[in-house]
């Protein structure tokens, strides 16, 4: 089997040892309407009334689309306009915590006694996937086409992170619960756990968990970037190849991630939707680096001060790993559903780009066999047919050919900008 | 709290930068260099010096004629210098010398738009400019470990073999001990600092072997001695060190594997057919010429790209 293209980086799993530290509840939350891929939630609630623990404060009738919840209770103070990261503008929800964290009636263990109402609960648990991309779940667990295999995305692949993997030390039974439920919910026949080989532990513990059990295999990814990416991690666990334009599920195949499998469990056993969740903060700025089990809604600031960083020295913020992660723009934002990691960091230098030297590492690097270079060249030109003979929409965004090049040239970020060129159908 | 830094991913870098790639190469022409400088003695050096000099000299001044960012510290206009310098003999009045920096650094290189931009390889260009201007001069080669530079004129290997000469054997050109121009004659040193570079991923074999590999395969189907061929004239140095420029080759390994096989070919033809003893440098401007085209036909598979829809009208 041809391997696909793919970059060593760095592993920096500092964090790797270190148990998940719950955060003191911080005095006041912030949750914006909009933490997911698709439509924006409209708030439930209003300055002045009173929320608990669980209680959904956020919804639409958009069907790609998730609930949003209270992770604690206490008064609404202010619903006010809010810029995500991405630079969409929504309502978020401020709520001042009354220390009490009073579960909400809401909150009961989900009747399921079919596929139908496993989505729909999964829905009304406000999951989506916790890896960062932030998909809506009962969307991905309910695709048209058949599907035979489900992938439980363990790669966790950039840099730093290390979120996905404490899931897999601390809460083994849990994920294999969760596949076992979306298995039987979704009528798949077989699952495949796949973690990359610089988690041998995880890699240990769950083939023994799964020795007897032949509907679950363990598959040792190779320890490169970017082995997480969906059409990678489908490729390299079962040689299936998503091909430009199709889904996963046009392969017979989806692929959740672990924590997420992992949080769906616990949604099945307790009631309690999406309101906390794991995150690694790390970076050459903090004191502390280390996992911590926060409510969603808390600012980074308060994160950040409890990891002991040295707020001062710090010159950009990362929400998520260093390839893929976005720049956050103001350390008072809060941590929603999908950040996965919290990196501070107080030595970055913006780089002078040079001409391109035609070294060729872009197009080695390339794990979809694009050609960054030519791209990039195309695009200086707005060369729209040349462009789509380049099939620049194949790029995933994964930073390898910026990472690797020389001439500090951004190809990434032009890869985007050139997409934008291209008309939609 | 100082403002933060706003860029999109990634965030991180590596640290090979153009710099260190320029200064990775210079490290591997040193050993011809210095076989170069022991064959045919001081000379050589001062004449390489003059090289990397004026090259500089003419990237700078070029690049404050033309308004431009400049370049100089990134070391590929000293590379030039030592590879032009490395294609010369060693009795070329320094003059010349400097014409042909001038031809490589502002004609070829910095016109076509500096680093990166230039579709022929600047050594080579000057080369042959200087090759065609003064014939005399840049056929003027002396005996190794001879450092008599007003000597009557010895011959290279391959203009040896072409009138019937007592030829040098496998050994004195493996090792360099032959004329020929000053950084070229040494087969084991040019091969090492090949090595090197390929080791240090800063160029692929795929040109260098098949380059090689079908002038050998060639010259023994046409009954003559592989192994004299490869080792005798540029081949080494063309081989490694400018059938592997990233600005004038193609990018991908398919196109690098068609450019070797090319420069091997026209190199055959060149020295079996031609009157002329040495062909490296023309097989290598005129496989230059060729690249874009090959780029073309030898594009990356794109991972689960659909065939390309027929173009309408």
């Amino acid at each position: 089997m041809r391997k696909l293209n793919g970059i060593r980086l760095k592993h920096r799993k500092n964090t790797e040892n270190s148990q998940t530290v719950e955060m003191p509840l911080p005095s006041k939350v912030r949750i914006p309407m909009s933490m997911h891929m698709g439509a924006p939630c409209q708030p439930l609630v209003k300055a002045g009334d009173m929320v608990t623990v669980g209680q959904k404060i956020g919804e639409t009738d958009v069907p790609f689309s998730v609930p949003v919840h209270s992770g604690v209770s206490g008064k609404v103070t202010a619903v006010t306009d809010y810029r995500t990261a991405m630079g969409a503008v929504c309502k978020a929800v401020e709520i001042e915590t009354d220390g009490l964290q009073t579960v909400s009636e809401e909150v009961k263990q989900p009747a399921v006694t079919d596929k139908e109402s496993f989505i729909k609960a999964v829905r009304e648990s406000g999951s989506c996937g916790l890896g960062g991309a932030g998909f809506p779940t009962h969307i991905k667990l309910n695709p048209k086409q058949q599907i035979d295999t489900l992938i439980i995305n363990a790669a966790e692949c950039e840099p730093y992170i290390t979120a996905d993997y404490r899931e897999m030390i601390e809460c083994p039974d849990d994920i294999i619960g969760g596949i076992n439920l979306v298995k039987s919910m979704l009528g798949i026949k077989m699952a495949k756990l796949a973690i990359e080989a610089n988690k041998p532990e995880a890699i240990k513990n769950f083939t023994e968990m799964a020795k007897n059990d032949d509907t679950i295999d363990i598959v040792t990814l190779p320890s490169s970037y970017p082995q997480g990416a969906e059409k990678v991690i489908i490729y390299n666990s079962t040689g299936r190849i998503v091909k430009e334009g199709e889904l996963p599920a046009d392969q017979g195949v989806i692929v959740i991630n672990i924590s997420t499998v992992g949080f769906l469990y616990r949604y099945f056993q307790t009631g309690m939707p999406l309101v906390t969740r794991r995150l690694t903060v790390d970076g050459n700025a903090v004191g502390e680096p280390k996992n911590v089990r926060v409510v969603i809604g808390t600012s980074f600031r308060e994160v950040m001060e409890f990891c002991k960083t040295d707020m001062e020295s710090v010159k950009k913020l990362i929400g998520g790993g260093p390839m893929m992660g976005m720049s956050i723009p103001d350390v008072d934002m809060p941590v929603v559903k999908t950040s996965n990691a919290l990196l501070a960091i107080k030595t970055y230098d913006e780089r002078k780009t040079s001409a391109c030297i035609r070294c060729g590492r872009c197009v080695r690097v390339c794990p979809m066999g694009l050609m960054p270079a030519d791209i990039d060249r195309a695009y200086k030109i707005k060369n729209i047919e040349e462009l789509k003979t380049l099939k620049v929409m194949l790029c995933m965004n994964c930073g390898s050919c910026t990472y690797v090049c020389p001439a500090n040239r951004k190809l990434a970020e032009t890869n985007q900008l050139a997409k934008a060129l291209i008309p939609r159908k | 709290m100082n403002k933060l830094i706003v860029s999109p991913s990634p965030h991180d870098e590596n640290y090979v930068k153009t710099t260190t790639i320029m200064l990775n190469v210079i490290i591997a022409l040193l050993p011809a260099l210095g076989v170069g400088i022991f064959m045919f003695g001081w000379r050589a050096l001062t004449l390489t010096a003059v090289c990397i000099a004026s090259c500089m000299i003419f990237e700078y001044g070029s690049r404050r004629l033309m308004k431009k960012t400049n370049t100089i510290t990134d070391l590929s206009a000293v590379v030039t210098g030592i590879i032009l310098a490395m294609n010369l003999p060693v009795t070329l009045p320094y003059w010349m010398a400097v014409i042909g920096c001038f031809v490589a650094i502002v004609i070829v290189k910095q016109l076509f738009g500096g680093l990166g931009q230039n579709f022929a390889n600047p050594a080579i260009t000057a080369r042959i400019v200087l090759m065609v201007s003064f014939p005399g001069a840049m056929t003027n080669w002396i005996k190794a470990q001879d450092y008599d530079y007003d000597a009557v004129s010895s011959a290279t290997p391959l203009v040896l073999e072409s009138k019937g000469g007592d030829v040098p054997s496998y050994l004195d050109l493996f090792l360099g001990n032959t004329g020929g121009c000053l950084g070229e004659t040494c087969a084991l040193a040019l091969l090492i600092g090949g090595l090197y570079l390929a080791a240090r991923k800063i160029i692929s074999l795929a040109a260098p072997v098949s380059f090689i590999g079908a002038l050998a395969l060639l010259t023994a189907i046409s009954g003559g001695d592989p192994l004299y061929h490869i080792l005798a004239g540029g081949v080494f140095l063309g081989a490694f060190f400018m059938a592997t420029d990233y600005a004038t080759t193609p990018i991908t390994t398919k196109g690098k594997i068609v450019f070797g096989l090319g420069c091997g070919i026209i190199t055959f033809v060149i020295r079996h057919f031609g009157s002329y003893p040495e062909g490296v440098s023309f097989s290598i401007l005129l496989m230059n010429v060729l690249t874009p085209y090959i780029e073309q036909l030898t594009r990356t598979k794109v991972f689960g790209a659909k065939e390309a829809e027929k173009n309408e009208g």
